[in-house]
């Protein structure tokens, strides 16, 4: 028996009967526990690399209702990687302007408009169940084209076994159960991981005491494609602050800061919903126009991650690994830039291009960047949430300041929408040798650049990159069996110049599979580059 | 620049009455209302963090 726990908007994965279901237990190279976002993206990078890969979902499909909404320029951009991003910039919706509300005032606008020049926009917004959609469309597209991913729905994993260079998992299906093995495992199961739990490993942070109501509501009325946040929200019964946010087909986010101390069952009758949303929407147009509760919810939140994201054999990514709360919409954003920092990793040991040393950096990475992440979100809850009379009164003083007082908007926090994390300091960086740009410094993810007619980071290809601008580097260069792709580029002022030259008159950068980059020097050092890759793969 | 914690204010006795006069009439809470905008707004004139946590440890002390 395998439960079903929540609906299916999509049913993209029946189960189906395999014959290793009544065979002793088949050994596969890589095993991914979920099919959420991050377990079909870390597959599709996977499988595209390649590497045969097994992804196991409980369900047969992508669950419904109202999670994620704000997908990030990051994403986009490793969605594009992955082949998926055009399909979620056509559907997406986008947006720019914020506006931020203290009771009936209006504090201030900003505009979003990200720095011309980049591929994608700073934001889109998206239902999280058509995110993951496109993700599974694209693992199909790659299967018919021989990609060896593989997709088992309906397969519960309910034990888990670390073997001297191996996992056995328990298997459970509608037709019993059966055992896997797998050298390598990527638990993607959620925030709640049942792997977590069966290996007896912590997830510890801090719990928000605070409820948020979810109301995503279908209707036609003429709102502008903006984001309106309250603070103190004016309308009746609407909590402590309240977000109003557009997404396809129609529909709007809607969300209300309950508090603590509520009768959840009471919060989510229909008719009580409507009245809160019914107060909003006069509120802002005089009169209630006709609309459809799609979905609704009662959420928690909670800020914490696991102490290491790698145990022996076992990678922890996304909800699993860590969880943050949605202000700033880190949580889907971030894991998806953990399966990038994992896949390229994990296929160069399985092809015996990198020690296993190499794998020991997932974890040091991505903890670090969790820990950037939960800090951002837990400062915006702080800020949403104020905890004692004093921390009301400095918050309510930064919302008042702010209508009048240029300087106290940016200290105004309704979270800080998600940016990838620079890896300053970390194991696999090389050194930082050319007097550049900060944005492009060692550690930092590349920052798109517009080529011609298209951009630069669709330039960089699956493998390592060596970038020249205005200076020459080798038609090819192999290191330790990695052959690393020339990009020779000439640049005198614009985008390029601006975010990899700044005052350097040329420089060369070495960039890794997930486009970070590893190292950048004024002139090609062939040691000096061979040396920086060796540590970017584990070797010194 | 260190925080400056010698004697700074060319009128000590006057800028005291006018701080004291801004507070005049105010309930408690407007009055923290009050210090808060106000401690908001010279922090921001102050600039310098370094400054402002030498400022936060000699306040606490
Ligand atoms: C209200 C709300 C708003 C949010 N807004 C945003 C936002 O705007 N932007 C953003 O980036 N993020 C947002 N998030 C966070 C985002 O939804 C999560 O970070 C994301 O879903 C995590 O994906 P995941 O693949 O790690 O886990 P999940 O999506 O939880 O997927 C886990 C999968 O594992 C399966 N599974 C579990 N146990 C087993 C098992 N034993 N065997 C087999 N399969 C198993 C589950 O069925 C599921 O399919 C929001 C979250 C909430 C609640």
């Amino acid at each position: 028996m395998v439960d079903v726990r929540y609906d299916i908007a999509f049913r993209l994965y029946p189960y189906v009967r395999v014959s290793a279901q009544d065979a002793a237990p088949l050994r596969h190279p890589v095993v991914i526990v979920g099919g959420g976002p991050i377990g079909m993206a870390a597959a599709l990078d996977l499988g595209k690399r390649g590497t045969p890969v097994l992804v196991l979902d409980d369900h047969e499909g992508v669950g419904q209702g109202s999670r994620a909404i704000c997908f990030s320029k990051r994403t986009l951009e490793i969605a594009d990687r992955l082949g998926c991003a055009d399909a979620m910039l056509a559907k997406g919706v986008q947006w720019n302007v914020g506006r931020v509300f203290h009771g009936p005032e209006r504090i201030f606008e900003f505009n979003l408009q990200a720095e011309a020049g980049h591929k994608y926009p700073a934001f889109i917004n998206l239902q999280q169940p058509y995110f993951e959609k496109f993700i599974v469309d694209e693992i199909r597209a790659a299967q018919a084209a021989g990609a060896p991913i593989e997709i088992r729905g309906q397969n519960l994993v309910t034990g888990l076994a670390q073997n001297d260079g191996f996992v056995t998992l328990e298997v459970e299906t509608p037709d019993g159960p059966y055992q896997i093995e797998a050298d390598w495992l990527i638990a993607c199961d959620g925030a709640r991981s049942p792997l977590r739990d069966m290996m007896g490993l912590g997830f510890e942070g801090r719990a928000f005491e605070d409820n948020f109501l979810i109301a995503d509501v279908k209707m036609t009325a003429d709102f502008p494609t903006e984001r309106w946040f309250w603070f103190e929200p004016p309308f009746k019964g609407a909590g402590q602050s309240a977000l109003l946010h557009k997404q396809p087909d129609n529909i709007w986010r809607i969300d209300f800061q309950l508090g603590w101390n509520i009768d959840r069952k009471a919060e989510l009758d229909p008719a009580r919903i409507r009245a809160r949303v019914d107060a909003m929407l006069e509120a802002q147009t005089g009169t209630i126009p006709p609309y459809e509760l799609e979905w609704t919810s009662i959420y928690t939140f909670q800020c914490r991650r696991m102490e290491k994201f790698r145990h022996g054999r076992v990678f922890f990514a996304g909800d699993a690994a860590h969880q943050v709360s949605p202000f700033g919409a880190r949580g889907a954003n971030s894991g998806l830039q953990d399966t990038e920092n994992l896949a390229w990793k994990l296929d160069l040991v399985l092809r015996g291009l990198a020690p296993d040393a190499l794998l020991d950096s997932y974890s040091p990475e991505r903890v670090f960047a969790a820990d950037e992440n939960i800090l951002n979100s837990s400062r915006a809850t702080d800020f949403l949430t104020p905890k004692s009379d004093v921390s009301k009164a400095f918050r309510n003083a930064v919302l008042k300041l702010a209508q009048t007082h240029a300087f106290a908007r940016p200290m105004v926090n309704s979270g800080r929408l998600s940016v990838p994390c620079t890896y300053d300091g970390l194991p696999l960086n090389g050194p930082d040798a050319l007097n550049g740009p900060a944005r492009s410094r060692v550690g930092a993810v590349c920052p798109d650049v517009p080529l011609g007619e298209g951009f630069l980071l669709n330039q960089l290809g699956r493998g390592f990159t060596l970038l020249g601008i205005n200076t020459q580097v080798p038609d090819s260069l192999t290191e330790s069996g990695i052959a690393v792709t020339p990009l020779q580029l000439s640049a005198q002022d614009g985008p390029l110049a601006e975010r990899y030259l700044g005052a350097a008159p040329a420089a060369v950068y070495l960039i890794r599979p997930d486009q970070h980059i590893i190292a950048r020097w004024p002139l090609f050092n062939d040691a000096a580059t061979r040396q920086a890759l060796r540590r970017a793969i584990g070797k010194a | 620049m260190p925080l400056n914690t010698a004697p700074n204010l060319p009128d000590p006795d006057g800028f005291y009455d006018e701080l004291l006069r801004a507070h005049e009439g105010l309930s408690q809470a407007e009055s923290e209302a009050l210090n808060a905008r106000l401690i908001l707004i010279l922090c921001n004139h102050i600039g310098d963090g370094e400054v402002l946590r030498e400022a936060l440890r000699a306040a606490a002390a």
